[in-house]
């Protein structure tokens, strides 16, 4: 980790100090890393959102006299796939499959474990154990069996991948927002908070929470490059997004076989993953760095 | 000497199960505070010295009602704390406020000083700018200028500045009765003495009521009226500051004494008084606790616990040695 000199000690004694948001803004635009990272991000989302505007073609319209064309034809800038579709218009309109499968599984588990979490860590007892010991059975599937089990169960789909995703992320997002509560609910603040007559939701409310939510969402941040590979893995295997509808992880598996005839244009989905999962991995670490709480 | 106690224990009891095994079951107690009885009178500052672990923090938690007692009674300002109903018992809390000894873990590291502050009059129903305003005031009258320091946050600050913003936060509700666990343990001498003098200024101004924990035998005696010892979650020896400093009684007091630093360097130590660390609080030795460690342990101390002795007024020891020494002057 660089060292991050702090704002407050460029500032002149008296003068305010920036509050919490404003320092961690301060720190970010200062980690080149997660800024570059970021622009990236921001630019595939921009290119996602903007796809049905900026796709030079359709993307599920074939010619089947210009398949697999390389990436550089006039046409086609990044060449077509096995069915002779534009590959760049794909990868656009993909991305937005990809990104909605990705994140949407996140921003439910952040929620619902956040709520569960702190519920149980901060009840504890019989309260805790059950929920828990609920998640601990979802824990002991690997990831990725987990997600392959639910979707197969519900049947493919989009709508079907999002709510497995949601359930193979939420017992990991409880787990964290749970071991976060019961740490800072054992401080000395917050015994100080019950001994000024606190209720317990203004103990959750201004104590609990602003300690707990920063360690959760940089988790939960992590979690989203998981999440897109997770979905990906769940399209190539036919159990997520259901063709012709262009996904990454769609456009990976249908284009497996060509892979003899044309090496560059199968990969270029794997490299979109690749590209994405890893900038929301930087910046998620950029904020974690920026997020870290002095004491 | 004869106004009622802003506090009174009776038989406070708390064990803390020590769990384990599959289904979480209780496999031992910690019996962290065994059947102490005290009285803290208006005005006054009980000192409550001990080792480390010997349940003076629980004790602390137990008069504030912060942990609940297994068995025994708190009163507090003729009030039983234990029966009072939820809307009562959060009116008493302004009354009592607690300091506690680490400054590291007692701010919340997301809130600046003044908010920290406010935030309990808040609670009561203040609005943001009167309790902002107040916090600010009292801010200046530990010796932080809250035009400084109001707006930063505790990781901004020393140890011995955090203290004091403690101090500050526990004042803002105007209580009657301070506890002080630990207040000054974790900072540097130099830096203990200014806490500790802004104390006992503000227990003048304010008219306030300590219950001051320490391991510090000299820290307690600087600040103390009457002092009580506890050993293994019992009181052992209580009595005024002056009569202990004096004449100490319970082999466990004197021992206490003996191994406190002396600034005069003809009492030099040869060997230490007592060696080795308290027993186990989860199965603490039959009888009296302290006899395993005692240079005058007898076979009936193993037996049952001493009761209390009454050697001088206001002098209470638990120890057969002043059972017998009382019997031959009767």
């Amino acid at each position: 980790m660089s060292v991050i000199a702090l704002p407050q000690e460029l500032s002149i004694v008296g003068t305010a100090p920036m509050s919490y948001w404003r320092t961690v803004a301060w720190r970010l635009s200062r980690d080149r890393a997660t800024l570059v990272a970021g622009t990236l991000l921001l630019l595939i989302a921009l290119s996602a959102v903007l796809a049905p505007w900026i796709a030079p073609h359709d993307p599920s319209a074939g010619a089947i006299r210009l398949r697999l064309a390389a990436v550089g034809t006039p046409t086609h800038v990044l060449g077509t796939d096995e069915q002779g579709r534009d590959m760049l218009s794909r990868l656009l309109w993909g991305g937005r499959m990809t990104l909605v499968a990705g994140l949407t599984p996140v921003v439910v588990a952040f929620l619902v474990g956040t709520v569960l979490g702190v519920i149980a860590g901060y009840t504890g007892g019989l309260v805790n154990t059950l929920v828990m010991r609920t998640m601990d059975i979802f824990y002991a599937f690997p990831a990725v069996l987990l997600a392959i089990a639910i979707s197969g169960a519900l049947g493919p789909g989009l709508p079907n991948t999002l709510i497995s995703l949601s359930i193979v992320f939420i017992p990991r997002v409880v787990r964290v927002a749970e071991s976060a509560t019961v740490q800072v609910k054992g401080l000395e603040y917050v015994a100080a908070a019950k001994a000024s007559g606190a209720s317990v939701w203004q103990i959750l409310r201004h104590h609990l929470l602003a300690n707990v939510l920063g360690p959760v969402l940089v988790f939960a941040s992590t979690q989203v490059s998981l999440s897109i590979i997770l979905a990906a893995g769940l399209s190539f295997l036919g159990l997520g997004v259901t063709p012709p509808a262009a996904e990454w992880g769609l456009m990976l598996n249908t284009l497996r076989q060509s892979i003899y005839v044309n090496a560059v244009v199968p990969a270029l989905p794997g490299l979109a993953i690749f590209v994405t999962s890893m900038a929301f991995n930087l910046v998620s670490d950029g904020l974690r760095d920026a997020m870290e709480i002095r004491t | 000497m004869s106004a009622a106690p802003l506090v009174a224990t009776r038989g406070l009891r708390k064990h803390f199960p020590v769990r384990g095994g599959v289904l979480r079951r209780a496999q031992a107690w910690v019996r962290a505070v065994d059947d102490v009885s005290f009285d803290v009178k208006p005005g006054e500052t009980l000192g409550i010295v001990g080792e480390s672990g010997c349940g003076k923090s629980t004790l602390a938690r137990l008069i504030l009602r912060l942990v609940e007692p297994d068995a025994g009674s708190v009163w507090f300002d003729g009030e039983d704390m234990l029966r009072v109903l939820p809307g009562r018992m959060k009116r008493l809390r302004r009354d009592m406020q607690l300091v506690f000894q680490d400054p590291y873990a007692s701010l919340n590291p997301r809130l600046t000083v003044e908010d920290a502050v406010a935030f309990s009059l808040l609670v009561h129903g203040a609005g943001r700018a009167d309790a902002r305003g107040k916090a600010r005031a009292l801010l200046g009258r530990v010796g932080l200028d809250p035009r400084l320091y109001g707006r930063r946050y505790p990781h901004e600050l020393s140890g011995g500045q955090r203290q004091r913003v403690n101090i500050a936060r526990a004042l803002v509700l105007d209580p009657k009765l301070l506890v002080l666990d630990e207040p000054v343990s974790a900072l540097d001498k130099s830096v203990q003495a200014q806490v500790l003098n802004l104390l006992l200024e503000l227990k003048v101004d304010r008219e306030l009521t300590y219950v001051f924990i320490s391991h510090d035998l000299n820290v307690i005696e600087y600040v103390s009226d009457r002092v009580l010892v506890m050993y293994l979650g019992q009181v052992v020896e209580s009595g005024t500051a002056d009569a202990l400093a004096e004449a100490p009684k319970h082999p466990y007091t004197q021992a206490l004494f003996a191994s406190a630093p002396s600034m005069d360097p003809d009492r030099r130590m040869e060997r230490p008084p007592i060696t080795g660390d308290p027993p186990n609080p989860i199965d603490p030795p039959s009888g009296c606790r302290f006899r395993t460690r005692c240079a005058f342990a007898m076979p009936q101390c193993a037996v049952a616990a001493p009761p209390p002795v009454t050697v001088a007024a206001g002098h209470d020891v638990a120890c057969y040695l002043y059972e017998a020494a009382t019997a031959v002057t009767a």
